[in-house]
C-alpha cells in the first residue's frame, strides 16, 4: 500500500491554508510534518484522515487492488483531543475503539485490548475512569488505540506530547515496527523524532 | 459493522447510567412540569382532565430536549466525534443507533412515570392508557428530530438554546398528533386509530429521514 497526495489544497474559513502539496510515502516510511505554530500541520492531518474537504486535488491508497476502503478507513488519527469518554475506563474505552474501528474479520493484525494495555504500561490503571488518570495517562490511551485496530497508516499529531521519557521509547519502538510490517506514518511534530526511512516535509506560512 | 453498532449502544448506555442523572433529572424534570401545571390552570377538575393529555405531551417534550444538545457535542469536544466519523460503520446508522440509545434512557423512563403523573392531573384509566400509548409512539421522533438540531448545532459552544429553537417547531406534527390521539374520546368525538396511525407513520419518517439529515450536519460541522 502507497499513498500518493496530489497537488491538495485545503481551505478553511476561506482562508487558503495548504495549496499545492504533493508527495508519495512507500510502505514502511515515515513522512515527518514539521513548520511554526499555523503552518498547517494538523490541518494536513486532518485532510488525510479524510475529516477535512480538499477544494482540489486527490489523496488516493494504491497498491491493493482488492481493498476497497478509502483513506479514512484505512487511516488511525491520534489529535489533539484524545477521544476518550471520561466516565469509561481506559479498558472499556480501547475495547469500543477496537470495535468501532476494527476492520471486517479475517484482516487480522490487531492486539486484544489487555496486550495493548500492557504495551503503553496502562496496566495499573486499566480498570480506572479516565477522568482520573493524568494528561499523559490519557494520551498513552489514546496511542494504545494505534494496536487495538489494524489500520496501515497511522496519523499522529504532536505524538510526544504529555509522554514521559519512557513512554515516548514505547511509542517509537511501536512506531518502528509498524513501518517493520509495511506501515505507513504521517507524523507532525516539534519535537525530533529520531527514525530510519524518515523523509521530511517543512510546512511554511 | 454490526459489531462497531453494537458496541457504541452498549457504550451509550454505559455512559448514560455512569455520569449518572440523565435519566433521573429527566423524570424529575417531568415531575416538576406535570406538578405546576395544575397551579397555574386552578382548581377546575373537569378543566385538568381535558386539558391533562396535553399536559403530559408538552412536559415530555420539553424533559427531552433536556441535554438533548450534548448528543454529539460531548463526542465533538473529546474528539471520539472524528474516530467515528472515521469507522467502517456509516455515519447515518451511527447516528440512528445513538437515538436508539437517546430514547431508551431519556424518553422510556418518560413513558413508563407518564401514567402515574397522570394520575395526579384528573385522567381515568381509559385515558392513561392512550396517552402513554401515544407516547411510546410518538417519542421516538422527538429524539431523532433533536437529533438532527444536536447535530446542527454541534460545533456551537452553549448551543442549547438555539438547537431549542430549530427544534420546538419540527416537533409540532408529532405534538399535534400525539396530543389528539391521547385526548381522544375525552370530550370531541375523534377516534383514536387515526391519529395514532398519523403518529405512529410520522415516528417512522423521522427514522428514515432525521438520520441522514443529522449525518450531513455532522459531516459538515468538522469542517
Amino acid at each position: 500500500m502507497r499513498l500518493e497526495v496530489t497537488e491538495i489544497r485545503v481551505e478553511r474559513g476561506g482562508r487558503r491554508v495548504l495549496e499545492g502539496l504533493s508527495c508519495v510515502i512507500e510502505p514502511g516510511e515515515v513522512l515527518i510534518v514539521t513548520g511554526p505554530n499555523g503552518s498547517g500541520k494538523s490541518t494536513l492531518l486532518r485532510a488525510l484522515a479524510g475529516l477535512l474537504p480538499l477544494a482540489g486535488g486527490r489523496i488516493a491508497v494504491t497498491g491493493d487492488a482488492d481493498d476497497a476502503r478509502s483513506v479514512r478507513e484505512l487511516a488511525h488519527y491520534v489529535g489533539h483531543a484524545d477521544g476518550n469518554k471520561i466516565s469509561l475506563t481506559a479498558g472499556e474505552n480501547l475495547a469500543f475503539w477496537a470495535a468501532m474501528l476494527g476492520v471486517r474479520a479475517g484482516r487480522g493484525g490487531a492486539l486484544p485490548v489487555a496486550e495493548a494495555v500492557g504495551a503503553f504500561g496502562l496496566q495499573a490503571i486499566a480498570e480506572l475512569p479516565v477522568a482520573m488518570l493524568s494528561a499523559g495517562q490519557r494520551r498513552r490511551i489514546a496511542l494504545a488505540r494505534l494496536l487495538v485496530a489494524a489500520r496501515p497508516l497511522w496519523l499522529l499529531d504532536e505524538p510526544m506530547t504529555a509522554l514521559d521519557a519512557a513512554a515516548q521509547a514505547r511509542l517509537l519502538q511501536h512506531m518502528l515496527m509498524h513501518l517493520d510490517q509495511g506501515g505507513i506514518i504521517v507524523a507532525a511534530t516539534h519535537a525530533p523524532l529520531d527514525m530510519r526511512n524518515a523523509r521530511h516535509l517543512a510546512l511554511r506560512h | 459493522m454490526g459489531h462497531a453498532l453494537t458496541a457504541l449502544f452498549r457504550r451509550e448506555l454505559k455512559i448514560a447510567r455512569r455520569s449518572g442523572g440523565g435519566a433521573s433529572t429527566g423524570v424529575v424534570f417531568f415531575l416538576v412540569l406535570a406538578a405546576i401545571f395544575p397551579f397555574a390552570v386552578g382548581p377546575d377538575l373537569n378543566l385538568l382532565a381535558r386539558i391533562g393529555p396535553a399536559i403530559l405531551w408538552i412536559a415530555t417534550l420539553l424533559s427531552m430536549l433536556l441535554g438533548l444538545d450534548r448528543l454529539f457535542q460531548a463526542d465533538q469536544e473529546e474528539g471520539s466525534l472524528d474516530l467515528m466519523l472515521m469507522s467502517e460503520a456509516p455515519l447515518e446508522l451511527i447516528v440512528l443507533t445513538k437515538c436508539a440509545a437517546h430514547w431508551l434512557t431519556t424518553a422510556l423512563p418518560l413513558v413508563i412515570v407518564a401514567p402515574l403523573f397522570g394520575l395526579a392531573l384528573a385522567q381515568d384509566v381509559p385515558a392513561l392508557g392512550r396517552v402513554t400509548l401515544s407516547l411510546l409512539a410518538g417519542t421516538p421522533a422527538l429524539s431523532l428530530l433533536g437529533a438532527v438540531g444536536a447535530a446542527v448545532t454541534v460545533s456551537l459552544r452553549r448551543g442549547g438554546l438555539l438547537m431549542a429553537v430549530l427544534v420546538l417547531p419540527l416537533t409540532i406534527p408529532v405534538l399535534i398528533f400525539g396530543v389528539s390521539a391521547a385526548g381522544a374520546g375525552a370530550a370531541d368525538p375523534v377516534p383514536f386509530a387515526a391519529p395514532f396511525a398519523i403518529l405512529c407513520a410520522l415516528t417512522l419518517a423521522a427514522v428514515a429521514g432525521a438520520p441522514f439529515a443529522a449525518a450531513a450536519a455532522l459531516r459538515y460541522g468538522g469542517e
